[in-house]
């Protein structure tokens, strides 16, 4: 891949360099590859993502022509370039903006899908396709990794270029980064549907889906590290420290936990390489970190970018960044038993996964400190400008859940909430919270940046849908509250005889008023977003509201050049 | 870019270093986040001396700190169990032991098997009978007193012991229901008929005639398990067709197709899948849930 350019030269993009030629050669052979695979398949879904792969392969090949003749047709007869390859590379961080719009769609639907199903099971159809069991990890694929993923991707790739004063390294690379990412969560999310999984929460997609993870992600580690080596700056601004552990450490755990042998190299299935409870602790090891590094310090990278630049105002300690940031990844890493208490797994390491989870508590506030405390000095803000107050309200639902979690990996506390809803509220806290309000406010900010807007579409539908999002989450997480404590007392309730009180079926039954609340609370964090989208498409295509003014706070916008 | 400069609105110094516009600011790690990082660090040391905690290497292979306390949960967990068990261990003997009509006159074995027999039938019998014994559709309800097999005590023991239709157990309840449609046993207009005449017990009937011819086709096919007016036969298993109850539906369209395909529902044998003692407990409980009958009942209404 070509991902070193002197500093200094520019090649304009969509030049055949030979490693442009490499990339070519290799789609071509890999679309060989798997056209042999597919006339070889085992089973109907190996086959059908062989010739899916096979498809995709070829895809990008025209796309590099493509690309390629434009570029020369335009240099023959002396045109300019659109990207001549000496500013930042922006194209496709503006197709991942798009990309975490399409897949938030996408993915809060098929969550309101089975919220309604688990509140309404007749919704399940009796069909294998619309099935909970494939449709929830369409949903959190969707929502975890494509919709944050993508918005991960689109927001390092424009922080790391401003925060260096370097273009992105490497032309087809970022592009590979890009598609290989979208063909991994096609692949991944028709498995689902079509019963393809290794049974592995958060990694659910077979052997094959896995491996072409890894070639993107590897891809996308060295983009990042050869964009941060050519910077301009003589620091590596927080973020990208941030960014930097999410990309290292999610490739060690995918790998970590995806070592499986497949039945054969025609077939969609794999065995696990740990068995019994070693596997669990892998699987839980990776799950944990998925929050972790995925969810956490992913967005801790966005986080520290996002909000001073919208605030304007300097980070509160760098002190407390390299504090925080430096025990953050070193305490979470052991957290992951947390998940297994009073399983299988040995007592010494349910005590190293709790304890570890406790002095996280505190790092991982070091976040929320941050961010909140950068607002100092501009704190006015929150009622002007709604970008900011989904910011910051999105960085008091990571301090919540970052506190929740310590305390529900207390062994007591954990006895009562385990398996319960409690588990599902506290996930949703920091993913709808957290997670999805950061990404909103980082492409709303995104947006008008990218497209060289004065200001988005309008700043009250951003307001709309911070409150209906915001009641949408306080009726969920409230709803699973409720319900996951419920449910954990009525399972451990017994009769003065020492009887259980409730057979499981009344507990489930119990449920049910929860269940439509938290599907309605769901309902209204899909409206938003989708009040999301309008704006910003709208934003897009340069509209401005006619009833707000022109001279709303326009957020300090990026330099349009890197340093040369 | 390291120049010193300072914040205007907090007049803090920033680190001098300048990143897209941003500036950090230098401010001293928070007090309190500190000392509670501090805190928790402290009590996870101590928490480890008191718990089993870490592994470590020795000559005969890996083992861990054991703590303080000697906890282990596996034991904390056997132990609850057995002490649970030990307190009613005497009285589920003599339960076990005891005639059921001897344990449901002593109140206290008595209140203990219908604890037992009510925790039973949540975990066993909800999935069919419904959280209420309310039955559904090919699952009796069994809060009434219009019983297929019998509802004294010794008639619910057997049921419960041996299943219904449950090949594995010998001695499992048994009958059919032919399929008299699809195996060409009757014609339609004979199933129509027949239809009919079980409608007419209950005072449903549209079409007299078609009751009567139905009548004559109930006296050669149905008469000998449901007997004369449909009363049913608990000894062979027959449902009663002369009441509102209905296992599969009582509407015409039901019977017909009862009639035409046969029924032929399963009961699992929970003889040895579940102790003597709940079993017993689980009679009990389904007895007492309204239609439990005693010796003196009749048996058949």
């Amino acid at each position: 891949m070509a991902i070193s350019t002197a500093p200094g030269t520019a090649t304009p993009p969509g030049i055949m360099t030979s490693s442009a030629w490499a990339v070519l050669v290799s789609l071509v052979a890999g679309a060989f590859l798997f056209i042999a695979i597919a006339a070889n398949a085992q089973d109907a879904p190996m086959a059908v993502h062989s010739w899916l792969f096979a498809f995709a392969f070829l895809a990008g090949v025209m796309l590099i022509g493509q690309r390629h003749m434009t570029v020369s047709e335009a240099l023959a007869h002396n045109r300019p370039l659109a990207d001549d390859g000496t500013g930042y590379a922006d194209g496709v961080v503006k197709a991942g903006a798009i990309a975490t719009l399409f897949w938030g769609v996408a993915g809060f639907l098929v969550g309101v899908v089975i919220a309604f199903q688990l509140a309404f099971p007749a919704l399940n159809f009796d069909t294998d396709f619309l099935n909970f069991g494939r449709l929830r990890p369409l949903h959190t694929s969707a929502v975890i990794f494509a919709f944050g993923g993508n918005a991960l991707i689109a927001t390092s790739f424009y922080v790391v270029q401003r925060t260096s004063r370097a273009r992105l390294a490497g032309d087809i690379a970022p592009w590979f980064v890009f598609w290989g990412y979208q063909l991994f969560i096609v692949i991944a999310a028709t498995g689902y549907l079509m019963g393809v999984t290794q049974s592995k929460e958060y990694a659910e997609p077979e052997w094959y889906a896995d491996i072409w993870l890894t070639i993107v992600w590897v891809v996308y580690l060295l983009v990042f590290l050869a964009t941060l080596a050519k910077r301009k700056e003589p620091h590596i601004y927080v973020a990208n420290w941030f960014y930097l552990a999410f990309i290292v450490t999610i490739a060690m755990l995918h790998i970590g936990n995806n070592l499986a042998i497949p039945e054969t190299l025609t077939s969609s299935k794999s065995y696990a390489l740990f068995p019994g409870v070693q596997d669990a602790l892998i699987q839980w090891w990776y799950g944990h970190n998925a929050v972790g590094f995925f969810l956490t310090a992913g967005f801790l990278g966005m986080m520290y970018y996002f909000v001073p630049k919208r605030a304007e105002r300097p980070v509160y300690s760098y002190r407390l960044s390299i504090v925080h940031f430096w025990s953050l990844i070193f305490i979470y890493i052991w957290a992951g038993p947390h998940h297994l208490h009073f399983t299988a797994l040995p007592d010494w390491a349910q005590t190293l996964g709790m304890t570890f989870s406790i002095m996280l508590w505190m790092p991982s506030w070091g976040g929320m400190i941050n961010g909140l405390m950068t607002l100092s000095g501009a704190w006015d803000k929150l009622r002007t400008d709604p970008v900011i107050r989904m910011l910051v309200v999105s960085v008091a639902f990571y301090g919540m859940s970052t506190f929740e979690g310590p305390v529900m990996s207390i062994k007591a506390v954990n006895s009562l909430s385990h398996y319960t809803d409690w588990t599902i509220g506290h996930v949703h806290s920091g993913a709808l919270g957290w997670v999805g309000f950061i990404s909103f406010g980082a492409v709303y900010c995104l947006i008008p940046w990218l497209w060289k807007r004065e200001r988005l579409y309008s700043l009250a539908l951003v307001s709309w849908h911070f409150w209906i999002a915001t009641i949408g989450i306080v009726l969920y997480i409230t709803a699973m509250w409720v319900s996951g404590i419920l449910q954990g007392l009525m399972w451990r309730a017994y009769d003065a005889q020492g009887f259980l009180e409730y057979s499981f079926a009344e507990t489930v039954a119990a449920m049910h008023p929860f269940y439509v609340i938290r599907a309605l609370g769901g309902l209204l964090f899909l409206a938003g977003a989708l009040i999301m989208v309008y704006n910003c498409w709208m934003t897009i295509k340069g509209r401005y509201r006619e009833s707000e003014p022109l001279s709303v706070p326009a957020p300090a916008r990026a330099a349009a050049q890197p340093a040369e | 870019m390291s120049e010193k400069h300072k914040d205007d609105v907090t007049g803090v110094e920033t680190t001098g270093h300048e990143w897209d516009g941003i500036r950090e600011l230098n401010n001293p790690l928070p007090k309190w986040w500190l000392y509670t990082f501090y805190v928790t660090i402290v009590w996870c040391f101590a928490y480890w001396v008191v718990m089993p905690a870490w592994p470590y290497l020795t000559t005969e292979g890996w083992t861990y700190t054991k703590g303080a306390i000697g906890y282990e949960q596996r034991a904390v967990v056997a132990n609850e169990i057995a002490a649970v068990h030990e307190t009613r261990a005497e009285a589920m003997q003599r339960i076990a032991e005891l005639p059921l009509p001897e344990v449901a006159a002593d109140a206290a074995l008595m209140e203990l098997a219908l604890g037992a027999g009510k925790a039973a039938f949540g975990d066993n019998c909800a999935p069919c009978h419904g959280s209420g014994a309310q039955g559904f559709k090919g699952f009796p309800n069994l809060n009434d007193d219009n019983w297929i097999w019998g509802g004294k005590l010794d008639d619910i023991h057997y049921t419960i012991t041996h299943g219904i239709r449950w090949e594995a157990a010998p001695d499992t309840r048994n009958n059919i229901m032919m399929a008299y449609g699809r195996d060409g046993l009757l014609t339609r207009a004979e199933i129509s008929d027949v239809a009919e005449y079980v409608l007419s017990l209950t005072n449903r009937a549209e079409n007299a005639e078609a009751a009567s011819r139905g009548e004559e086709v109930f006296a050669s096919q149905c008469v000998a398990c449901h007997g004369e007016g449909g009363v049913g036969n608990r000894e062979l298993g027959a449902p009663s067709l002369n009441t509102a109850v209905w296992l599969y539906g009582g509407e015409r369209a039901d019977i017909i197709e009862t009639v035409s395909n046969g029924r032929s529902g399963t009961m699992p044998a929970w003889g040895g899948r579940l102790n003597e003692a709940t079993i017993k407990s689980l009679t009990l409980f389904v007895h007492s849930l309204g239609g439990g009958e005693d010796e003196a009942a009749p048996a058949m209404r």
